[in-house]
């Protein structure tokens, strides 16, 4: 509906000049979402080629093919190449990624540029940009892919089978760093059958690891880990002795490693040495997701895979998400527009850098601005990880948005404690009454059981027949009514009436009243 | 075997089949065998029960006045069954809970009167014997106490979703130490009276119960009655398991445990839903203070005809309706419901998204919806909807408020933040029904109204919604 806008601002979409690379930064589908925003769409002929986006699809979505040279805003997938880079219009806005950290070359020659710069690798780690995190949606895939690489590699089955020629047992496998990409291969290495393993110096992931099917290898050390920024950080001496231990008696033992420790601005650390390497059994495979950024494995090679005299491979591709290079493309693609989205807050079409906000801060590497360029990198510090300071702030209030779950001690100490008390209580009470308890607690039991996992919809039907249920005061009523030649008797009987008269209103109503909601329920 | 064993063993299997029966509810599919199991137990406790009287010697009269008692009943539930509006399923909830408080009162004080006032008769004798004379007593106090709460606090819940009375909460100075204090002189009554059994001491007791039940239900606001209506569920419950400890009475016992514990969770489901403790909803008093705070800054709103909303619904693909309380109201859903027969016709995806505390009941929108004919299906729960969103194209939001305010996660210093909502204002466009610009329940503006892609549409529900289904 916003689309019949009329469109000011044009997005070009670059065809990737680095050899071997096969995304793209826009597919026809966030083509589509770019327009809905207001924006008009060129994209560089065969820009989508390698993706399976033919130019024709990109035409269908509402784009057109031609040059980015008049485009107010380029897409990249990598950092456009200086040639592309002089063909572009004065005042335009380049995304793509930049890794400004690692290329200080690049920064400097953008910042000779009349151009606005911005690096989709540098979004910093806060649920509200987790929409646009280019690293999480990247790193997802290339796990995925490194366990396939590592499949394919590997000579045996992943998993374990019972078969008339033969027990096969399933192949196990470690993977270093529970990250995106590190969960990402544990859910892909799991239900392909195989015995995964994971490492993270972070004690909280231990739950994500086993709620994808891994085992999460704890590193005992008095070093406990929490990062401001969200990712894990370069670790003490003590811990490093430890972590080795643990991965030289791993070696030993799995099939297949999956390094994917990344610490962001500095070369990857160096976790498998060529000693551990060597203890592998043949045939084992090793994939480095670091592999460009110097390696979690001693002897990778960047780019390649090659196998070492014990016949161990070590895969050290660092185009592994271009290797599922549709579906790279998408989430690339809906991270840019979701950028976008949150740059164009009146969906008008007119694009509005805003750095007061810390995820546009964070991204602006170079800013041209009243005719100069400044380069804005780095950028000040975001605090990310905020569960200390939001505690602190949310104190006061009585209804804290985030209640802490007990933890597991507390927890006991309250069961313990109610059961004591119930102990007691009971314990005091005669033997008859006991009995009666005893159905009592078991009846409560059984109504959390059941009432647990009532659909929504059925709450009403369900308060109307419990409600009928409880009519069954009823009974008490009936066995009271009609000994008025007792002491007392003609005054319980008349009030017996009464109940009698209201619980019976009550089963018959609450029961007829379920019947008629319970009939008019109907699918489609 | 004798009477006494066969109606235990009777007892048995109709608390089996009351399980069953809770069991049965939460599907869809099984709900009606579910029901009828209920009927089932229900015929055969009775039948046991009556067996029992017979045995125990029943009087002609008081046969005749059980008979006459359970007729009038019978008939008077029935058309109450038949009469009643969906859209006021609540009050009738609330009314028939109060009658199960009301019968556990009488109960407790026929105990009294049949024990504790004629010690030399023959009950008192076999508890006096067993030593049970002083738990009986404090039966007797607990199950009066409680059904006399659930009476009252379920009469002032009729009154005031019948709107007989205002929903303001009422707000008496030191209203939380009133409540405490009523506790602390329960249980101080009851263990004078488990000591010494006298009758002013009863009457003083139910007065005091009638009185914390009343002052209870009246300090909370008609927002929170979702919670309040399933709390006093719960109480019914509660009420008949002590009737069933007075008499003794496993039935009585199993079957108020289950509505009680059923209760309780229902309540527990509605407090996530609005993101309070339990205690924060009894001690009532929501949004008092923010009212005054958070009006103005927030720019324009924009109106929209009900001929604009017909085009935009035409023209989409994919439309989620978001109703609240003020559909109920406005008894508009057999509109809305022709109006998502109509689109869906056309081609277009329908879905409901469903706050946990919409309307005033839980559960309530649902049964609104299927009452207009509205398929179930369709009609989803916030947790399955919230998602899908962001790629839709319109959403209606019709009578509902607090539960779309964007400020419940926007804003942490909003008296709502950390509510879960609907987050309808990720769509492309979202028309609001409303009857003017006034706030909430909650008492807090709602940012939604100014937002870029919403428009409002005032007045009644009911008339916008067939002035639409006249420009389609």
């Amino acid at each position: 509906m916003r689309s019949a806008n009329f469109c000011h601002v044009i997005i070009g979409v670059l065809k990737e000049a680095q050899p071997g690379e096969t995304r793209v930064a826009a597919t026809p589908t966030t083509v589509v979402q770019l327009a809905k925003l207001g924006y008009g769409v060129v994209v560089e002929a065969g820009a989508g080629e390698a993706s399976s986006y033919p130019d024709s699809s990109y035409v269908e979505a509402g784009a057109s093919i031609g040059s980015v040279s008049q485009s107010d805003v380029v897409f990249g997938v990598n950092a456009p190449s200086t040639d592309q880079l002089d063909r572009l219009k004065p005042g335009v806005t380049v995304v793509s990624l930049i890794q400004p950290a690692l290329n200080p070359d690049l920064v400097d020659d953008l910042a000779t540029r009349p151009l606005t710069a911005l690096a989709m690798d540098a979004v910093p780690r806060i649920s509200r940009a987790q929409s646009l995190d280019v690293l999480s949606s990247m790193a997802n895939i290339a796990g995925y892919r490194a366990v396939i690489e590592a499949a394919y590699v590997f000579g045996r089955l992943f998993t374990g089978q019972v078969t008339a020629a033969g027990k096969v047992p399933p192949a196990k496998v470690l993977v270093v760093g529970a990250g995106v990409a590190g969960l990402a291969a544990i859910g892909a290495a799991g239900s392909l059958g195989a015995i995964v393993r994971a490492t993270d110096p972070r004690p909280e992931v231990a739950d994500q690891v086993r709620s994808l099917g891994g085992e999460h290898l704890a590193i005992e050390s008095a070093e406990v880990e929490v990062s401001a920024t969200g990712y894990a950080k370069e670790m003490g001496k003590e811990y490093k002795t430890r972590e080795a231990e643990l991965y030289l008696a791993q070696c030993r033992d799995v099939d297949i490693i999956i390094t994917t420790a990344l610490i962001p601005g500095k070369p990857a650390p160096r976790i498998i040495t060529a000693e551990m390497v060597e203890s592998m059994r043949p045939g084992s495979v090793i994939v480095d997701l670091a592999a460009g950024t110097g390696g979690n494995v001693e002897g990778a090679v960047t780019g390649e895979a090659i196998t070492t005299p014990n016949g161990v491979t070590i895969i050290g591709y660092t185009d592994l998400p271009g290797r599922l290079p549709a579906q790279a493309s998408q989430l690339y693609g809906t991270n840019l527009v979701n950028l976008i989205r949150l740059m164009t807050p009146a969906k008008d079409g007119q694009l509005a850098l805003d750095f007061d906000d810390v995820v546009q801060r964070s991204m602006t590497v170079v800013r041209y601005h009243d005719g100069a360029t400044e380069v804005t990198w780095p950028p000040p510090p975001v605090q990310v990880s905020a569960t200390p300071s939001l505690a602190a702030s949310k104190a006061p209030a009585t209804d804290s948005p985030a209640k802490a779950r007990l933890s597991p001690a507390r927890r006991l100490g309250l069961v313990f404690g109610s059961a004591a008390a119930l102990f007691v209580l009971v314990g005091v009470s005669p033997a008859a009454l006991q009995v009666h308890l005893t159905v009592f607690a078991l009846a409560i039991v059984i109504g959390f059981y059941v009432i647990g996992h009532v659909h929504h919809a059925l709450h009403t039907p369900l308060m109307s027949v419990t409600n009928a249920i409880s009519g069954i005061i009823v009974v008490g009523a009936l066995l009271q009514i009609g000994h008025a030649g007792r002491a007392g008797g003609g005054l319980v009987t008349a009030l017996s009436f009464v109940a009698i008269l209201l619980a019976s209103i009550n089963v018959v109503g609450g029961f007829a009243v379920t019947r008629r909601m319970l009939a008019m329920f109907s699918r489609s | 075997m004798s009477t006494e064993t066969i109606a235990s063993s009777a007892y048995i299997v109709a608390a089996l089949l009351f399980i069953l029966a809770l069991a049965g509810l939460s599907r869809h599919e099984t709900a009606k065998v579910g029901n009828t199991f209920g009927i089932a137990g229900m015929a055969l406790a009775l039948a046991a029960t009556i067996a029992l009287a017979f045995e125990h010697e029943i009087e002609v009269v008081g046969l005749v006045l059980l008979i006459a008692a359970t007729a009038a009943g019978t008939a008077i539930g029935l058309w109450r069954a038949r009469a009643v509006e969906m859209t006021g399923m609540p009050e009738l909830i609330a009314l028939l809970h109060s009658f199960v408080g009301l019968a556990a009162v009488l109960v407790g004080w026929n105990g009294y009167l049949s024990v504790e006032r004629n010690l030399d008769g023959e009950e008192a004798h076999l508890l006096a014997a067993q030593d049970l004379l002083g738990i009986h007593s404090a039966e007797v106090f607990v199950g009066v106490f409680i059904g006399a709460v659930t009476f009252t606090g379920s009469i002032v819940a009729f009154l005031k979703l019948s709107a007989r009375i205002g929903s303001r909460p009422l707000m008496l100075p030191g209203k939380n130490v009133l409540n405490v204090g009523a506790v602390c002189a329960f249980a101080l009554l009851t263990v004078w009276f488990v000591l010494d059994p006298q009758l002013w001491l009863l009457i003083a007791v139910t007065v005091l119960a009638l009185a914390l039940g009343w002052h209870l239900v009246a300090s909370i606001g008609g927002g929170d009655m979702p919670v309040v209506v399933s709390m006093l569920n719960s109480y019914s419950g509660w009420a008949a398991a002590a009737s069933g400890f007075l008499l003794g009475n496993d039935l009585l016992i199993i079957t108020g445990a289950l509505v009680g514990s059923s209760g309780a969770y229902l309540s527990y489901i509605m407090c996530r839903g609005m993101n309070r403790s339990f205690l924060s909803v009894i001690a009532g008093g929501f949004g008092v203070e923010a009212a005054a705070s958070a009006d103005g800054g927030y720019g324009e709103h924009r109106e929209i005809t009900a001929e604009g909303v017909a085009e935009l619904l035409t023209a989409a693909d994919s439309v989620i309706i978001t109703p609240g309380y003020g559909m109920a109201v406005a008894q508009a859903q057999y509109g809305v419901a022709e109006l998502t027969r109509k689109l869906r016709d056309r081609g277009v995806d329908v879905r409901f998204g469903i706050h946990p505390v919409a309307g005033r009941l839980p559960g309530h929108m649902n049964v609104l919806l299927a009452e207009a004919k509205v398929p179930y299906d369709i009609v989803l729960e916030m947790d399955e909807i919230n998602d899908d969103f962001a790629a839709t194209a319109v959403v209606l939001v019709i009578g509902a408020n607090d539960t779309v305010n964007p400020a419940a996660v926007e804003d942490a210093d909003s008296p709502i933040a950390g509510m879960p909502v609907l987050t309808v204002w990720e769509a492309d466009d979202v028309v609001v029904f409303k009857r003017s610009m006034a706030s909430g329940y909650a008492g807090v503006q709602n940012p939604l109204f100014f937002r870029d892609n919403a428009a409002m549409l005032f007045g009644d529900a009911k008339d916008r919604v067939e002035d639409i289904l006249h420009a389609i």
